[in-house]
């Protein structure tokens, strides 16, 4: 090879550009552009025609069957019972309002299995981090048995330990003599809320507005000055102190109604289905084992230089908890948490294994059933989960922005 | 225990022969110490855990040995011999809560199907297998073998799909699952990640779907509704249709996972396959997606246990899985009530194979990792 200076252009070294083919089609499918823009209108046109095809198919079997399509029948009287209604529901009522009515039975075991799972879970994710040995091995037995059992059978074990296995009202096993657990069901206490209650419930809020506002003046003190006020004692005084007064100031204003054996069965109190109990604790007990290694793995990914500077800083070992640790776990822990809720609510819908009556237990069910609207129910029952889905992981994205590591 | 000032002051730098570790510092004491009584509240731990354990291990027992009744005609029977689990009921069933309805005479074929997929899935599963590359073409036709197996045809008598029943039925579900839903899982991550906006919004629109509403509904879909949208007077076989939702479901929870691993590679890795001049099939097949598998494998193995275990709601469209087997032994007269042992057997099925999975995606993790390094 014969030596060239570095940036002189020799005049054979830069050929022309070839002469390009005369255009064809075949040439466009090698352009990006218009490969790409090709491709994405016969991806279209085949979704276009497989969903045309459907409805032509949904059509044709209406017409063979004479079914029509139309969402009229949630008007008509449902004509069934349900066992546990929240709001005012008998037969007499529309199909809608026996819907909603399962919506707000699927709501409440939400509701209830997402606090004790997130209790429980906690609970055994610091467990399962336990100095102690034997604590931790049994955490993770624990966490080990919820997460290998498939829900539906844990469902269906916890439904069977109730109404096979606790006694009957007669011999009912009770907690304090005031809550039985039957294998009818559980009867706990109900409370009995008597006029001048209201001011107790406003002097609750007031404390917790309070509470909130001491909270950002400590936390806009510390920020200023680096002094820590007492905080956590005046928003605990203020949380317990004002309602207690106005409870007092008012007079009794609350009671409860204990169950009692009447016979064969208990009289008064609040009446939990066997249902409803089995159904809350086993979604409760297979998702805190989720739960406990969601708070597990957030705890151990604090880098552990940032414990060691708080302590180094001099910070007591709860506020290193309050203000370092958990802060940066929280960051961790909150997004699988949300999703594991989010499980949970879905889960809720095998509570028809069981006979809980719930969305899918009404509208998917005994509606669907009674007026043969398949699609239509199934249409709508799906409509809400994916809201209930698409509410949640909105929220989530933005709590994930809100708390994002902002780096430099 | 001081040391000896005066006897060994002879030894050069570096020469002086190890002391013991200090008493109760080492060895069982040491660890007893350190994990169970360091502390008084520690202490109070541990004791209050061996109280709990003692009860719970000794109830235990009693209730599932040694009060046990093996063998009984009825729960009466059972309660007449003992206090503990009545386990009469599973031996008197146990065909059915393995195989379901299989004819008795033909039961040689599920069995044969089980045992070779354990040389399907070694080759898979662990890469030092020997034998790997000439194994591996026989994981690659094992669905189909397993198929014709099962069901029948080309010789053997065909066995309807009513038929089957049991755990047999909950491998079925999981294996053909686990096999259809990993391609088209990575299509739909593959898709979501496109340039193409068409591609990508439908995608993202069928993943979250599909993730937004509880398998119970697609199930009800494959069991009342999905004739409608098929030309009229088609009907086909319950369980394919169970089989095409369940591989829907699963597909996109998979195609989560892998999204994850997509985006977990560098950027520098697209950039540099870019560059090369690779075409996208080649950049996805060559460079991007064994590196995202790879990442995304722990998450995946999660999809595939919660898919497996999932396969348990097909008993609520009236599949007699080993759920659906259950239900019919307790509507049985002679020997209802005896939920908690039929559940717990079950139980014990289910935690078997799926901590076995969970293990195998730690280890395989463990492994990976090392790689890395």
């Amino acid at each position: 090879m014969s030596y060239r200076l570095p940036g002189v252009v020799q005049p054979t070294d830069r050929p022309g550009p070839p002469p390009g083919p005369a255009f064809s089609l075949g040439s466009l499918w090698y352009d990006e552009a218009v490969r790409g823009v090709a491709i994405q209108i016969l991806v279209l046109l085949g979704v276009f025609a497989t969903v045309a095809w459907m409805i032509a198919n949904v059509v044709a079997n209406f017409a063979i069957l004479d079914k029509t399509f139309g969402f009229e029948f949630l008007w008509l009287p449902a004509n069934y019972d349900i066992n546990q209604t929240l709001i005012e529901y008998t037969n007499r009522d529309t199909h809608l309002r026996a819907a909603a009515v399962g919506l707000i039975n699927t709501g409440l075991v939400a509701f209830l299995g997402i606090i004790v799972a997130t209790v429980l879970g906690f609970l055994v994710g610091i467990f399962r981090l336990s100095e102690n040995w034997l604590v931790s091995r049994l955490a993770y037995c624990y966490v080990e048995f919820t997460r290998n059992t498939p829900v539906l059978l844990l469902i269906l074990l916890w439904h069977g330990i109730f109404i096979n296995t606790l006694p009957h009202p007669r011999q009912a096993m009770t907690i304090g003599g005031a809550t039985f657990l039957t294998n009818r069901g559980f009867y706990v206490p109900k409370p009995v809320f008597e006029s001048g209650f209201e001011w107790v419930t406003l002097a609750l809020a007031a404390a917790i507005v309070g509470a909130i506002l001491v909270h950002r003046h400590v936390r806009r003190v510390r920020e200023a000055t680096g002094r820590q006020l007492p905080g956590g004692w005046i928003s605990a005084a203020l949380i317990v102190g004002l309602p207690g007064l106005t409870y007092a100031a008012v007079g009794a204003s609350l009671s409860f109604d204990v169950p009692e054996l009447q016979g064969f069965n208990f009289e008064g109190g609040l009446y939990l289905t066997p249902e409803l109990v089995a159904l809350t604790w086993a979604l409760a007990f297979y998702t805190s084992g989720f739960i406990a290694e969601n708070v597990r793995a957030g705890i151990l990914a604090v880098d552990k230089g940032q414990i060691e500077a708080s302590q180094a800083l001099g910070l007591p070992r709860r506020r290193v908890l309050r203000l370092v640790i958990l802060p940066q776990s929280l960051r961790v822990i909150v997004p699988p948490l949300t999703s594991q809720y989010l499980d949970l609510t879905k889960n809720s819908s095998l509570a028809i294994a069981i006979g809980y009556v719930d969305l899918v237990g009404t509208l998917g069910g005994i509606t669907l059933n009674q007026t043969g609207r398949e699609i239509e129910c199934m249409m709508l029952v799906m409509l809400v989960y994916l809201a209930i889905s698409l509410g949640i992981s909105m929220f989530m994205n933005w709590y994930n922005r809100r708390v994002r590591l902002v780096e430099r | 225990m001081s040391l000896p000032a005066t006897a060994s002051p002879t030894y050069p730098p570096g020469q002086h022969p190890d002391l013991p570790p200090p008493p109760g510092s080492a060895g069982v004491v040491g660890w007893l110490r350190a994990n169970l009584f360091s502390s008084v509240f520690n202490t109070a731990l541990t004791f209050v855990s061996v109280w709990l354990i003692y009860e719970f291990v000794t109830a235990a027992i009693d209730w599932f040995v040694l009060e046990a009744v093996w063998e009984a005609g009825s729960r009466v029977d059972c309660r007449k011999q003992g206090d503990g689990a009545c386990w009469a009921v599973i031996a008197t069933r146990v065909d059915q809560f393995v195989y379901g309805f299989y004819p008795a005479d033909q039961r040689w074929r599920p069995v044969l199907t089980f045992v070779l997929l354990f040389p399907a899935l070694a080759p898979v599963l662990f890469d030092r297998t020997p034998y790997r590359s000439q194994l591996l073409w026989f994981s690659l036709a094992y669905p189909a073998l397993g198929a014709w197996l099962i069901h029948g045809g080309l010789g053997l008598p065909v066995v309807d799909t009513d038929a089957y029943g049991g755990f047999l039925l909950t491998m079925i579900l999981g294996v053909t699952g686990i096999v259809a839903s990993l391609p088209l899982g990575i299509l739909l991550a593959l898709g979501r990640q496109s340039q193409l906006l068409v591609v990508r919004v439908l995608c993202v629109t069928f993943i979250e779907v599909v993730r937004g509403v509880p398998l119970i509904t697609l199930l009800f879909i494959a069991s009342t509704m999905l004739n409608y949208f098929l030309p009229p007077g088609t009907n086909f076989d319950l369980l394919i249709r169970v089989l095409i939702m369940v591989t829907l479901f699963a597909a996109a929870y998979l195609a989560e996972a892998v999204r994850g691993g997509l985006q977990a590679i560098s950027r520098g890795q697209y950039e540099a396959a870019d560059s090369l001049g690779l075409s996208y099939w080649k950049k996805t097949w060559l460079i991007t997606l064994p590196q995202a598998l790879k990442i995304a494998i722990p998450g995946m193995v999660n999809v595939f246990i919660g898919l497996y275990k999932d396969s348990t709601l097909v008993v609520i469209i009236g599949l007699l899985d080993p759920l659906g087997v259950a239900r019919a032994v307790l509507a049985d007269a002679k020997w209802n009530g005896l939920s908690n042992e039929t559940y717990l057997f079950i139980a014990l099925f289910f935690f078997m194979s799926c901590f076995a999975m969970s293990r195998y995606s730690l280890w395989l993790e463990g492994r990976l990792s090392v790689g890395d390094r």
